[in-house]
């Protein structure tokens, strides 16, 4: 019985083989070339075998992860990992090891810079912006289950708040004696607000869409504000950008680029954890609530009472905010910025910091922000799989494990019966 | 005026082709409410495949005509393969889970397909050789319209009115209507929602296919991204006509083509994929369910 169902398994894998070396024949083994208007095919066999070996092998162990999913599915909390599991969360939640394990990892926050050198510090710095990004994109996707493809409009609100600021301010700024650096402390407040602003007034025509509809009219959106930062030259820079944009101020110090990158460092730091106190403090509030019921059923959200226009601005406001935090950021590390950053490939990777880390999971979000830009930096050998490599796995995280790598957890309540006294 | 007229056919050139994107679009909408981006990369592919195989043809010495049949009917062959394969791995096993899993999926789809020519084959623009007929009687008004734009309005023509046929008389049309309308309730009365989800994917990526090959030549070259933005702007023109509905995405499809076109002649040729983007917005705001659609109530 069991050795049939393995037989038939395998011959349903050999069969996926086949279909796969059928199909992928033109576009793997067959490569064309045009040169002078004629095409030339040159064939690469060996990649043939290779089609085929890995479908079957795939397809195998694709039935077999299927199959896992389903029973997974009808029988939750059944099995020895999941207890394990249990096991290790009420471990952590201990208040003593749970206070320990976080002083240890601030430690060694605090003290990585100084540990490890200036280039591992700056890509940690890049991989904090993206926590905030994804924080930020979290309120939005994972507490109000809107799903928001033009997250990088507002990042590139933010740069380009401090950018134009610094292109057109910074010049009398400097004559008038002032250090430039002053304007990154008076653009990041100011970011935050403009990109907020922008939040609003493209919420404002968005509200009665839900779902999908949201999905592509917020695309639209950033591809405009790209478009339109890429052709207007004169005023923004247009393709080229502005570059030179100073550093953050430091008690009137020029500081040296290891120092300057230490000092962002902790600049970064510092927001991470303001936005992940406000992000925690919001969950919890009655904005917060109210999202989550908006997630669940707009419907009967709004039967209950909650104003549903209220409550998706103030999402879109919110998540904006912390995109435009982001931008400054970004900029005054970079200290250059132009519309290339900004494309539409750059929110679906925020987007897929949060789907994978886990929707609606602070943890999960920042994990899986600092894995996705932390891997491609330490793997660079893989560097031109990196979108292939991102696009399976986003579908293998949304089939296998749709609430993400490490999951939100519900809000519940349990109820301590007492014993009956006798 | 003769600007205007060279304009708006090229606009209605262009509309057609997008018709026939955005046709598979509208057909994968409306029977599982998934915007299937990865619909714009099969398209992609098809005219890759009809590139790949038409060289090999035609290096081995085939005449034109029939280089272009093989080539034409292969690649819809292995476009149809390629959206069938997608929703078996990618779609199917999401079925009755939120609606955004799939979206997301499909993002993901999209990304994968990309990638996966660009690595397989090459991130270079390729020029891509006309293997359409000329035809001679069209000399005299070359200005205004050449054979390419000619053929890509009888095709999409004639495939609009085979596929009216097909969803209004045959049985397989009949049961995707069904699915449309309730996919439960069609499930009931036994129709094989599987199978008709499947066939609802080749057809769409069939007719993909013909487009890309068909905008290929028109434009005379390709790469791994072209499929991204057209299908894009398909999708823009099935809103724009009202999703789910046939004519509807016919409909947008030739709105948004002289938009893009008259936008870009009078405008600016900056913009030329705002426009899209613009219409978009404006649709949505004005009439979320398009021209010809119906508008719907949504329910707990």
């Amino acid at each position: 019985m069991k050795l049939r169902s393995i037989l038939a398994d395998i011959g349903k894998s050999l069969a996926t083989a086949v279909w796969f070396m059928v199909l992928l024949f033109p576009l793997m083994v067959m490569k064309v070339n045009v040169a002078r208007g004629v095409a030339q095919i040159q064939f690469r066999w060996n990649l043939l075998p290779l089609v085929g070996v890995g479908a079957f092998v795939l397809s195998y162990a694709w039935r077999i992860a299927l199959e896992w999913n389903e029973r997974r599915g009808a029988n939750k909390s059944e099995g020895m990992s999941s207890r394990i599991r249990a096991a290790g969360a009420a471990y952590l939640a201990r208040p003593a090891v749970r206070t320990s394990s976080l002083l240890v990892l601030l430690a060694f926050v605090i003290a990585f810079p100084f540990l490890f050198g200036m280039y591992h510090t700056n890509v940690m710095i890049t991989a904090f912006i993206y926590v905030i990004l994804g924080l930020g994109l979290n309120i939005v996707v994972g507490l109000g289950g809107l799903l928001n493809l033009g997250y990088a409009a507002f990042f590139g609100v933010g740069a380009y708040t401090y950018g134009l600021i610094w292109k057109y301010i910074g010049p009398s700024f400097v004559a008038a004696g002032m250090d430039p650096g002053w304007l990154f402390w008076i653009s990041l407040p100011l970011a935050g607000i403009i990109a907020t602003l922008f939040g609003i007034l493209l919420s404002l025509p968005v509200l009665r869409l839900r779902g999908d509809y949201l999905a592509i009219i917020t695309l639209a959106f950033g591809e405009i504000f790209r478009m339109v930062m890429q052709n207007s030259g004169d005023l923004t820079g247009g393709a080229t950008g502005i570059s030179l944009i100073p550093r953050p101020w430091f008690f009137g110090q020029k500081l040296p680029p290891t120092k300057a990158a230490t000092y962002i460092y902790f600049i970064a730091i510092v927001l991470v954890i303001i936005t992940i106190f406000v992000v925690r403090r919001i969950e919890d509030s009655r904005v917060g609530r109210a999202l989550e019921a908006m997630r669940e059923d707009e419907v009967a959200c709004e039967a209950m009472g909650i104003d549903l226009v209220k409550n998706k601005l103030i999402t879109f406001a919110l998540g904006a905010f912390w995109a435009g935090i982001a931008g400054v950021l970004m900029a005054a590390q970079t200290t250059y910025i132009n519309p290339d950053s900004f494309t539409l490939w750059e929110s679906i990777i925020i987007l897929m910091a949060v789907v994978i880390g886990g929707t609606g999971s602070i943890p999960g979000v920042i994990g899986g922000a600092i894995l996705l830009k932390l891997l491609p930096e330490y793997f660079r050998a893989l560097a031109q799989y990196r979108m292939l490599i991102y696009g399976i796995a986003m579908i293998l995280v949304i089939i296998f494990k749709p609430d993400g790598l490490i999951p939100r957890k519900r809000k519940q309540y349990t109820f301590e019966r007492k014993e009956a006294t006798k | 005026m003769e600007y205007f007229l060279k304009l708006f056919l090229s606009g209605t050139a262009k509309g057609s082709i997008y018709a026939l994107i955005a046709l598979g679009y509208t057909m994968v909408y409306g029977i599982i409410q998934l915007i299937n981006f990865a619909h714009g990369e099969i398209y992609m592919i098809g005219g890759f495949t009809a590139l790949i195989l038409g060289g090999f043809f035609f290096s081995n010495g085939m005449p034109v005509g029939l280089v272009l049949v093989f080539s034409v009917l292969l690649s819809i062959m292995y476009a149809a393969a390629f959206g069938f394969t997608v929703e078996k791995i990618a779609y199917r096993p999401l079925r009755g889970k939120p609606r955004l899993s799939a979206l997301i999926s499909a993002i993901g789809v999209s990304m994968v397909l990309q990638n996966f020519v660009l690595l397989s084959q090459t991130e270079k623009f390729l020029s891509f050789p006309s293997y359409l007929p000329e035809f001679n009687w069209l000399q005299p008004y070359k200005a205004y319209i050449n054979s390419t734009q000619l053929i890509i309005l009888g095709v999409t023509a004639v495939i609009m009115v085979l596929l009216t046929l097909l969803i209004k008389f045959t049985r397989i049309g009949k049961a995707m209507r069904a699915t449309a309308q309730d996919m439960h309730m069609a499930q009931l009365v036994g129709v094989d929602v599987n199978q008709v989800i499947s066939v609802t994917f080749i057809i769409g990526s069939a007719l993909a296919a013909i487009g890309g090959v068909l905008i290929c030549s028109y434009m005379g070259q390709i790469n791994y991204y072209i499929g991204f933005i057209a299908g894009i702007k398909a999708f823009v023109a099935a809103v724009l006509g009202g999703i789910g509905s046939i004519p509807g995405a016919v409909l947008g499809s030739f709105v948004l083509g002289w938009t893009e076109s008259l936008g870009t002649g009078y405008i600016s040729s900056d913009y030329e994929d705002a426009f899209a983007f613009v219409i978009l917005i404006v649709i949505l705001l004005i009439k979320p369910d398009g021209i010809l659609g119906r508008t719907q109530r949504q329910k707990v």
